[in-house]
């Protein structure tokens, strides 16, 4: 994303000498030595781009938005302390989503906003639809905006919302004086109050308008206004954004149906929509189909067993579990057992030794014509010569898509078993003690229906020498396909630190 | 069920507000449609307020009816009729009829409006209430709703903004209040929460001694300006119900737990000698208690976390305890008022919340009572008749007829209050129309 444009390459600053370097304070009104067409890094999102746009910029600009807002509801969910939070969702906002202030160099910060701006209009169509979705959709992107309000420079900040024209009333020197002492005992730092108070400036709005900060009691309340000092502007702010947003949201939902629309977007649309309330966050390449090369690492058939024990998630120890058992597995089972196996890269020669093994009660024939097409078709050998991407069976395939059957193994065991089931599952083979806090938090999140965030803290429960609570995969990230926990796990063992096993997990779903 | 035989002979078989025949009665006779009707719906003709209304009727014991809407106030008591429920409540305005709710999508019933509603009950009060517990209520511990229903009132008004506030007792031992003003009915859910937490001061359970944590983190803090005025307001009711009329700090359950509320270690240990073996006042545990705070007067540090301690515990003894979860959504269902309460067979009616310390729950008319009343009426009126039967003429007679049945009982004046309340919010309500008419004319 960082991209170095020549379009519009910053001319040379004119205070570049004057300047201390690393400040970021500079006194250029509205950034006006650049000449941009988004002045401010901040956005509204009031009116709509009017632009033409690639299929493929649609895409990408989406996705890119989504991963960060999957991430942050996930997050969300987590209980985390603050400091933390803060910190994970800004790792995930510069990965994805970067915007650079006005005073950025190298950075095409047009670019930048565009990617923005047009990401937040998609997904507006695409979470308008359900109260469900809209409601996830502006809880999180109030988390977003929030964050990068928060982390902007405060001059071009002050530009931004002078830009917006709340027609917030200011409370007068005369008023100021009447309410001085309840004034003062509602300022946040007690220490300075009187020292403060002369600069502190309020403004008066009607209580409901911010309801954050009436709870608890931090702002004055009289005669039905809230008197609100610049310190907490960002409450305002955000509502307002919250508003706008919801409104929108739901004018948008009622033109949606007259949308004169040909089948291009709204298969993305409906594919973005799903993703994001399965909870899982978005695998990036819905067209593309890029190939890729399974054999990072050298496994065979003979290190299998000792694998699952270790570092398999709950889904696919399941389906090798029961294969021990009984000796086969139906149809679903195998691929996505299978297509687990070829991206833990399990070469087609090992994999058809293993699988005969698990099929230790098939003749051979049986086995060469029933099931052997079968495990080279999967790794694109046979038929169509589809080499079918693991990644295509991540946790929303799992959870979503092929509802198991009664006598059927796969499936995501949070979801699909009955959770006393789950409950023994779990302490047998990942010795999680029933009855332990960490066994109720798992299943707290199975009842809430955040299936990955539960796999997710069994993975943290699991490595509790690598992984803190709330790390998840790493920098909060949760669960969102089998072989990335594997990664992980399996990483971990073998002393490899973040930054090696990075890149393959990225390889399969970051892009 | 067999009917238990009563042998208390003042009671009556009428008096018994499980019957059917007597709410029957009731409904046919008392139960005043339209002033209700009025104040849910706040102008004459039918708006959304009143058809895409909820109401949830309770059929004999147990059985319970939601998702009833009416199109007028004939549809409604003609169901009420019919039904005879033995109570209902009130729900929320939904975006269409509720009764409609099964030719709808899963969950398109979605609550918009609701009045802003507060439930303050008795049994909150228990662990500070030394006159009775549980379900009963005298007029004794009636002073801790009054001074409840004071201090809410107050801050709802002056704080908040709302003006159409309505305070109804509940028929056995605690009071609601139904606020609205327009601003009310549109708050949405976050917005409630907000004004209740704003609101709920005294949290925590049984296991919880302090229960008042409004000074930030270290409970060191200043007061918020609206709890600051709060104090003021209960400084008498601390001293007249806490102190003197409950006494809550003579026994050593209570004065135990006043020790365990002050921060001050030599103080405690000092006054729990002076007290374990006296049976002293609670007006004069008090005071001595507030002598030890003078003596540390010149001790900066100890005094001001002694005083803030004092106001605290004044806040615990006094401020209302309302039951959050009735305020914070607008789907809660709350017990309309006027209906019979089941157990007391008391009428739930409207309280003037500047008369609350003189009202007596027990005084409360009941539906054996009223019906009683009736009857009474009837048989005068019966007898007036057969005697003017000459002089008068017909119209007069028809006229006093139409007058309702209830101006003839003990609960004419709730109703004149609830008529006086109503006109108000009507009155607001066309102003508002009438505001936002000639808005659009101007285009």
């Amino acid at each position: 994303m960082f991209k170095a444009t020549s379009r519009t390459a910053p001319p040379p600053a004119p205070y570049a000498e004057t300047s201390r370097p690393g400040s970021s304070r500079r006194r250029s009104s509205d950034g006006g030595h650049r000449n941009l067409k988004y002045p401010y890094r901040l956005n509204f999102y009031t009116s709509p781009p009017a632009l033409d746009i690639t299929l493929e910029e649609f895409e990408t600009f989406a996705i890119a938005r989504l991963k960060v807002l999957s991430a942050i509801h996930s997050l969300q969910e987590r209980s985390l302390p603050p400091a933390q939070f803060r910190e994970l969702i800004s790792t995930q906002i510069k990965t994805h989503l970067p915007l650079s202030s006005n005073t950025a160099r190298n950075v095409d910060v047009d670019e930048e906003r565009r990617g923005d701006e047009i990401g937040h209009w998609i997904l507006r169509l695409a979470f308008c639809r359900s109260p469900d979705l809209r409601d996830k959709f502006i809880r999180t992107e109030l988390e977003l905006f929030k964050q990068r309000f928060d982390s902007d420079d405060q001059h071009e900040r002050s530009q931004f919302l002078k830009s917006l024209n709340f027609d917030w009333t200011v409370v007068d020197d005369t008023e100021k004086r009447v309410y001085e002492k309840q004034l003062k005992a509602c300022m946040p730092w007690s220490a300075q109050r009187d020292g403060q108070f002369a600069s502190e400036s309020w403004v008066k709005v009607p209580w409901y308008t911010v309801p954050d900060l009436v709870g608890p009691r931090k702002v004055f309340v009289k005669g039905g206004n809230a008197y609100v000092p610049q310190s907490y502007q960002i409450s305002l702010v955000l509502q307002a954004f919250r508003s706008n947003l919801e409104r929108a949201l739901e004018l948008t939902a009622k033109s949606l149906p007259r949308m004169d629309e040909d089948d291009r977007l709204m298969p993305i649309l409906a594919h973005l929509a799903q993703s994001f309330l399965s909870n899982v966050s978005i695998e990036s390449n819905f067209f593309g189909d890029a190939d890729d090369d399974p054999n990072s690492t050298r496994i065979t058939a003979d290190m299998i067993d000792a694998l699952a024990v270790k570092h398999f998630p709950a889904c696919q120890y399941n389906l090798w579990n029961r294969l021990k058992r009984d000796h086969h597995l139906k149809h679903f089972a195998r691929l996505q057992f299978g297509l687990f196996l070829k991206a833990l890269g399990l070469p087609l020669e090992e994999a058809l030794v293993y699988w005969r093994r698990g099929f230790s009660q098939l003749t051979d024939d049986k086995f060469q014509k029933e099931y052997k097409y079968n495990i080279r078709h999967s790794y694109g050998q046979e038929g169509k010569r589809m080499n079918y991407p693991a990644k295509r069976f991540g946790c929303q395939q799992i959870l979503t898509s092929n509802q198991p059957g009664a006598q059927d193994s796969h499936g995501c065991p949070y979801r699909h078993f009955a959770p006393e089931t789950l409950q023994t599952f779990l302490s047998q083979h990942y010795s999680i003690s029933t009855g332990s806090p960490e066994m109720r938090e798992v299943m707290d999140q199975v009842k809430k229906q955040h299936y990955h965030l539960a796999c997710t803290r069994v993975f943290e429960i699991t490595h509790p020498k690598d992984v803190k609570k709330g790390e998840g995969l790493g920098e909060g990230v949760s669960v969102s396909h089998p072989n990335e926990y594997f990664n992980k796990s399996w990483g971990y063992e073998k002393g490899i630190s973040k930054p090696k096993t990075e890149p393959m997990s990225d390889d399969m779903h970051l892009d | 069920m067999p009917v238990p035989v009563k042998t208390d002979s003042s009671m009556q078989v009428e008096d018994d507000a499980k019957s059917p025949e007597v709410m029957l009665a009731f409904y046919r006779r008392l139960f005043p449609y339209k002033p209700f009707y009025l104040w849910l719906n706040q102008e004459q003709a039918p708006t959304r307020l009143f058809t895409h209304r909820e109401f949830a009727f309770t059929l004999g014991e147990s059985t319970y009816v939601r998702y009833n809407s009416f199109n007028n106030a004939e549809e409604f008591k003609k169901e009420i009729l019919r039904a005879n429920p033995t109570r209902f409540e009130i729900g929320p305005v939904y975006n269409a009829r509720p009764r409609d709710r099964k030719t709808m999508q899963a969950s398109a019933l979605r609550p918009e409006k609701r009045e802003l509603v507060f439930d303050i009950d008795m049994t909150d009060y228990d662990e500070i209430r030394t006159c009775c517990s549980g379900g009963n209520i005298c007029v004794r511990c009636w002073g801790y709703i009054a001074a409840a229903v004071k201090v809410l009132n107050h801050s709802l008004r002056e704080h908040f903004g709302f003006q159409h506030l309505l305070w109804v007792y509940s028929g056995r031992r605690g009071i609601h209040c139904w606020i609205s003003d327009k601003a009310a009915l549109d708050l949405t859910d976050d917005q409630r929460k907000a004004i209740t937490n704003f609101l709920e001061v005294v949290k925590g359970g049984k296991e919880q001694l302090k229960k008042v944590h409004v000074r930030g983190s270290n409970d060191n803090g200043d007061l918020h300006p609206a709890l600051t005025d709060a104090l003021n307001d209960v400084k008498d009711v601390f001293v007249k119900t806490v102190l003197q009329d409950q006494d809550c700090f003579r026994e050593e359950r209570g004065w135990d737990t006043l020790l365990a509320l002050i921060p001050d270690k030599d103080v405690v240990d000092s006054l729990r000698k002076r007290w374990q073996n006296s049976d002293s006042s609670s007006k004069t545990k008090w005071k001595e208690l507030l002598i030890a705070r003078e003596k540390l007067s010149d001790q900066h540090l100890r005094y001001t976390k002694i005083v803030k301690a004092i106001e605290d515990i004044i806040l615990q003894y006094t401020y209302p305890r309302i039951d959050a979860e009735v305020s914070k959504r607008r789907n809660h269902l709350l017990k309309s008022p006027f209906v019979i309460h089941p157990g007391t067979g008391r009428v739930c009616v409207p309280v003037e919340p500047s008369q609350v310390d003189d009202f007596d729950p027990a005084g409360v008319p009941t539906v054996g009572q009223l019906l009683r009343e009736l009857d009474q009426t009837h048989a005068e009126s019966l007898e007036d008749d057969v005697k003017m039967d000459d002089e008068e003429t017909k119209d007069d007679k028809s006229s006093r007829r139409s007058e309702p049945d209830y101006n003839r009982t003990s609960l004419r004046p709730y109703v004149e209050l609830f008529e006086k309340h109503i006109a108000a919010v009507m009155r607001d309500a066309r102003e508002a129309k009438r505001a936002a008419n000639s808005h659009s004319m101007d285009f």
